[in-house]
């Protein structure tokens, strides 16, 4: 082959004397830089697997100088973590919860604990904005001050324990409207006439003669849960009628399907699946929101705390105990 | 005639038999499938039965030139036709997907048309159909040529043709119909993954037995990357494609391997599929038509030596930074990442032959759009090949993966280096396959270039910003330690990416259907009356010599 070697005129470089379809190879050496980046990298490689786990043995592999692994690593920084947070959770779990109000840190640190767990566990259904996703969707909106089953912490606290109608736990929030029209409870006239009276307390229609009938219909067959003013009764679940806020929509035709067919809205337990501090975080979040109620049966228990925190507050600044 | 009955009624018991397993499947998908085989062995029944010359109408279809009895190139103008028709389809799929991932509602809400089911179809479609016909079509092609020998067994050339397009059609309804082993990039079932086989060794039997009958003493180097190619997809297909069938008439199988053992034995199937398709066998398609074009040598043969063997060694080894953190073990995981880092320069070492066999013709890049692909070819060839060992690192890949990252440095290195010199060899080839003068017109080829440019610089750099975001997003803490976004907050902060990205893709197809217009031309042999790509600047009145005055 040596015969066909020339010199290519344009690079100076000798071909190395093979010839395909009139293609040529120069002898161009391997540019250096290509060369001695290929030998770094192999030896970055051989130091590489000395220090780190690499090459498989019979019925393990061989460690690593520096003794690490990807569980190591991970076991450490979930211990980290834990131990950082360990004190606000047992503080959460120790704290009455009645009392958490009184103690602006404890709050705002189990707010922030259950923000980020609500975006977990929670915004499926809720919504990223806990808004509901839309009106009418059926899963509450948590940011406005409109409660099924209690707005305070222990309420909150408790529908997330316990949930709402899960058939297999006896102390889950429960109770079951009556499917009107799909049980022949109400003609089909009537449950209009019920649909006209409902959307006129909501404020949505004007009075009309069909409201006043649906008025007798309600107080027949509605007023027991929903109460005799319609602002409904937290201690079942009923919703208050006579506002704008509506889980499943004041249109005609929502308000028909739900006074014929009934609805079912079940919201799953957590307290088989997240631990007690989690379950009073989401419980701090849902209660910022913006709709959160106080405890109105127990004002003293609130006095006691706001006591109970200006007296901390006094150990805190002048570290003289003042007894009350 | 006794030869004829034979053969008809070969192939008339090879319908009876599919219409039989199509009555008998198990499931709706094997039914349909069977059906196709069904259809296909009467087509070739018919073909074979009936006096009619199919061979010569289908030439008069696409105006082959007459056989000059020099190189075998029938199979290779089918090859480039096909080529060009998967490529529309799968570039029109992944654009239609990536407005799915913008506007669900596009799913349709049929299962048919649901992400799930187009993405395989589009993934296919662009690394098989479109990529695979370009390598069998050039690898024909260039074995020919390099070494000075028609083709070997040249029935079974068409026969890998056809019987690749029926490998594609069958892995296309499958994955509409939802038959899939979920193997990603080797979804087909069983009974595909044997049609594939039988294809693919027919598919090395004509490559190799056309090497050893060469008239040259020297195997040229795109040979041995088409070779490398060859017989590292037939192992890997082999092994990853291993599986139990739930019953012979029906589509379900399962694999011969479970939990972590299966997954590192898909990404040392699915990163190979990435080395030995789509590295090495695009190599070998580059080392031909770079110094054809540029009319240049290759730039250094002991480069192209050390390359070829390290990447090939070092390839094989990279396949679990795939699985970087998850239950494969450290030791796997750090001998990916090591073997991937250190196949950075034998990967570049392609791209460096490449771009310096231009030495001596660089000014080709201002006058000839087909040197311009070819070059941004190699340069997105060296961008995805620095960035793929980078992103095996696993400190970078706790950030980038899972997320659009792994997107854009896949399509930064499928459109970018698969697709540009796909489209830079057949602007190449066909005119030279169809005896014309030129292609229709070079000013299209320009326009092709820079809107597939453009094209895969919005959506490589939408998909960046995007991968980025959402690794950052999802692992960012808030001040108390908690995590600060939900899933799908990162979800919604993409639509704009998305978005940027379905516009690169729709101007990519663009340029690609401007392409198939050109060829259509070329194919009809008409030439486009154009201004030339460059004017050289000529002075006339300079143009003479400088004449002494005599002395007064």
């Amino acid at each position: 082959m040596a015969d066909n070697q020339r010199i290519d005129e344009p690079t100076g470089t000798q071909t190395v004397g093979h010839e395909w379809d009139g293609i040529e190879e120069l002898d161009t050496p391997m540019p250096r830089w290509w060369l001695w980046t290929l030998y770094a990298t192999i030896i970055w490689g051989i130091v590489y697997v000395i220090l780190y786990p690499a090459w498989p043995l019979v019925n393990s592999a061989t460690e690593g100088v520096l003794g690490w692994s990807s569980r190591g690593d991970l076991q450490q920084e979930l211990a980290a973590r834990d131990k950082e947070l360990e004190p606000i959770r047992q503080a959460l779990v120790s704290t009455d919860i009645r009392k958490l109000n009184g103690s602006p840190e404890l709050m705002q640190a189990a707010i922030e604990g259950g923000r980020s767990a609500f975006k977990v566990h929670c915004v499926q259904c809720h919504g990223t904005g806990a808004d509901g996703i839309r009106p009418g969707s059926g899963y509450p909106n948590l940011n406005d001050d409109e409660w099924l089953w209690g707005g305070d912490l222990e309420a909150i606290e408790y529908t997330l324990v316990h949930g709402i109608r899960n058939p297999d736990h006896s102390e889950t929030r429960f109770s079951q409207m009556p499917a009107f029209g799909r049980d022949g409870i109400l003609s089909g006239a009537e449950i209009s006439d019920l649909v006209s009276y409902v959307r006129v307390i909501s404020g949505e229609e004007k009075q009309s003669a069909s409201a006043t009938r649906g008025a007798a219909l309600y107080q027949n067959n509605c007023a027991v849960c929903h109460g005799a003013d319609g602002t409904g009764d937290r201690t079942q679940g009923a919703p208050n009628l006579t506002d704008a806020i509506s889980l499943y929509g004041l249109d005609r035709a929502s308000l028909t399907n739900t006074i014929t067919n009934s609805r079912y809205g079940v919201m799953p337990r957590w307290g088989h699946r997240l631990d007690p501090a989690t379950i009073r975080m989401l419980a701090a979040y849902v209660h910022s929101l913006g709709g959160g109620e106080t405890l109105p049966a127990l004002e003293e228990v609130s006095e006691a705390t706001q006591q109970e925190a200006a007296d901390e507050t006094a150990v805190g600044e002048g570290g003289e105990d003042v007894q009350s | 005639m006794d030869n004829l009955v034979f053969r008809a009624g070969g192939w008339l018991a090879l319908a009876a038999l599919a219409f039989m397993a199509m009555a008998l499947a198990a499931d709706g998908g094997f039914a349909v499938h069977m059906g196709i085989i069904t259809i296909a062995c009467l087509i070739v029944l018919w073909v074979t039965v009936s006096k009619a010359d199919y061979g010569a109408i289908a030439r008069g279809i696409i105006k082959s030139p007459a056989d000059p009895g020099i190189y075998d190139d029938e199979p290779i103008r089918w090859g480039v036709i096909a080529t060009l028709f998967w490529g529309m389809a799968g570039f029109a799929v992944g654009l239609y997907i990536a407005l799915q991932l913008a506007f669900p509602v596009l799913n349709l809400g049929l299962e048919y048309t649901t992400f799930g089911r187009l993405r395989p179809l589009h993934t296919s479609a662009v690394i098989f159909a479109f990529g695979g016909n370009a390598l069998i079509a050039t690898s024909f092609y260039i074995v020919q040529r390099t070494c000075r020998a028609r083709l070997a067994f040249p029935g079974l050339a068409r026969f890998v043709f056809w019987g690749y397009q029926l490998f594609i059609v069958l892995a296309a309804t499958g994955y509409l119909l939802g038959v899939t082993q979920s193997k990603e990039y080797a979804e087909p079932e069983w009974y595909v993954d044997l049609w594939l086989t039988i294809v693919w060794v027919s598919y090395a039997v004509v490559f190799i037995g056309t090497i050893v009958k060469r008239s040259e003493p020297h195997i040229y180097v795109a040979n041995w990357f088409f070779l490398s190619f060859i017989l590292t997809v037939a192992m890997l297909h082999l092994v990853n494609g291993l599986a139990m069938p739930v019953s012979l008439l029906g589509a379900k199988s399962y694999s011969a391997f479970a939990g972590v053992q299966d997954a590192l034995t898909q990404w040392w199937y699915g990163h190979n599929a990435v080395g030995f398709f789509l590295t090495a066998g695009f190599l070998g398609m580059m080392y031909y038509f770079v110094p054809k074009q540029a009319e240049r040598p290759v730039y250094s043969y002991r480069l192209s030596i050390i390359h070829f063997w390290s990447l090939i060694f070092l390839y094989i080894w990279a396949g679990p930074h795939h699985l970087h953190y998850t239950a494969l073990p450290d030791w796997a995981q750090t001998l990916g990442m090591v073997f991937s880092v250190i196949l950075w320069m034998p990967s570049w070492g392609g791209m460096i032959n490449g771009l310096m066999t231009l030495n001596g013709a660089w000014e080709k890049i201002r006058t000839d759009p087909i040197i311009r692909m070819m070059v941004i070819a190699l340069a997105f060839y060296g961008m995805s090949t620095f960035e793929g060992p980078m992103m095996s690192i696993k400190a970078v890949n706790s950030l980038s993966h899972y997320t659009d990252w792994t997107i854009g440095h896949v399509h930064s290195g499928a459109l970018g280096w698969n697709g540009m010199i796909t489209f830079a060899a057949l602007y190449y080839l066909v005119p030279r396959l169809w005896g014309r003068q030129r292609l229709y017109s070079l000013r299209m080829v320009n326009w092709h270039f820079w809107l597939a440019t453009f094209g895969i610089v919005l959506y490589a750099a939408s998909m960046w910003v995007a991968g980025i975001m959402q690794g950052l997003m999802w692992r960012e803490y808030g001040a108390d330690g908690y995590l600060v976004y939900s899933f799908s907050e990162v979800v919604s902060a993409m639509l704009p990416m998305y978005l940027i990205r379905a516009l690169g893709g729709l101007m990519y197809l663009a340029g690609a259907a401007i392409m198939v217009y050109n060829v259509w031309m070329t194919v009809a042999g008409k030439l486009r009356e154009e201004k030339a790509m460059t004017e050289t600047p000529h002075n006339e009145a300079a143009d003479k010599p400088i004449v002494a005055q005599p002395a007064e």
